[in-house]
């Protein structure tokens, strides 16, 4: 389990609407730009800003619905996403660079190339991955902030 | 160069961003795939693009693009237009095509903003 510090270092919670195209990014654009307002460094932010983006426009892609969360703690800033859908089959699979089970709707969108969980993964410091089969998925992403 | 400069190069409309002519564009990125301006794009490049929805500007902001360039005339939507003026990203509109915009540019002295994809591992953005 968590422990209190971390659980109190949650900065904000987002809900994500799945197959919502429309607003698709908007939860990291806003998400990014707290991290402005704070003055975080530029490349800490992008990272953030990226990892937020492809889990946010994987949610709206496979899950019903899900949240993005951050917490910010003096050495580090965590990203969670939960969804409720369908899970990932093979994690495995999942994290190679092209794979996808994107539809049609997801590639109008410029998405569903199958780079997304291997881009998280890339601007991640420590990642996890785990997925019930329809239930949903969990991803935990770290970007240091001690510049490692 | 400058992106007043672009705009003269390919005859090109700007949409958003009048105030911001004189910013220095020095390297670029050419995609329609959003999924893979993400990996392989940097910061402060331009992007050109045929993709002309929200989620452009959007992984424009994300990456801290300097401008996009929409090319073929791909025609913008005011959802479009409002969400680059909401997070201040310039946008230029050309009818030539990818392959010309980029030709004309990379002529110019404008380089990619990377040259192969993967060639370095590299887990910053630089």
């Amino acid at each position: 389990m968590p422990d209190d510090d971390y659980l109190e270092s949650l900065e904000g919670s987002y809900y994500v609407q799945g197959r919502d195209f429309v607003d698709a990014g908007i939860v990291s654009s806003e998400i990014k730009k707290s991290l402005k307002e704070k003055g975080m460094p530029e490349d800490i932010i992008r990272k953030v800003a990226v990892i937020t983006f492809e889990a946010e426009i994987n949610i709206i892609s496979y899950a019903e619905q899900g949240t993005i969360q951050m917490f910010i703690r003096p050495d580090a800033i965590t990203i969670e996403a939960n969804d409720v859908g369908p899970g990932i089959e093979d994690i495995e699979l999942a994290l190679q660079e092209g794979y996808s089970t994107a539809d049609e709707s997801i590639r109008e969108m410029g998405f569903g190339a199958g780079m997304g969980l291997s881009n998280i993964k890339k601007f991640s410091d420590v990642f996890e991955l785990t997925s019930e089969i329809g239930k949903g998925t969990h991803l935990k992403s770290v970007v240091k902030l001690n510049g490692q | 160069m400058k992106l007043s400069e672009i705009r003269d190069i390919l005859d090109a409309r700007v949409i958003v961003g009048e105030d911001k002519l004189d910013l220095e564009i020095t390297t670029a990125f050419g995609a329609d795939l959003m999924s893979d301006v993400l990996a392989f794009a940097r910061s402060g490049c331009l992007l050109i693009t045929g993709l002309s929805n929200p989620q452009a500007v959007r992984t424009a902001y994300a990456l801290d693009i300097a401008a996009i360039l929409v090319c073929r005339g791909k025609s913008l939507t005011d959802k479009f237009i409002e969400i680059a003026k909401e997070l201040g990203i310039p946008i230029l509109w050309t009818r030539y095509i990818m392959f010309e915009s980029c030709g004309k540019l990379f002529q110019e002295g404008v380089t990619g903003c990377i040259r192969k994809a993967n060639e370095v591992e590299d887990k910053h953005i630089a």
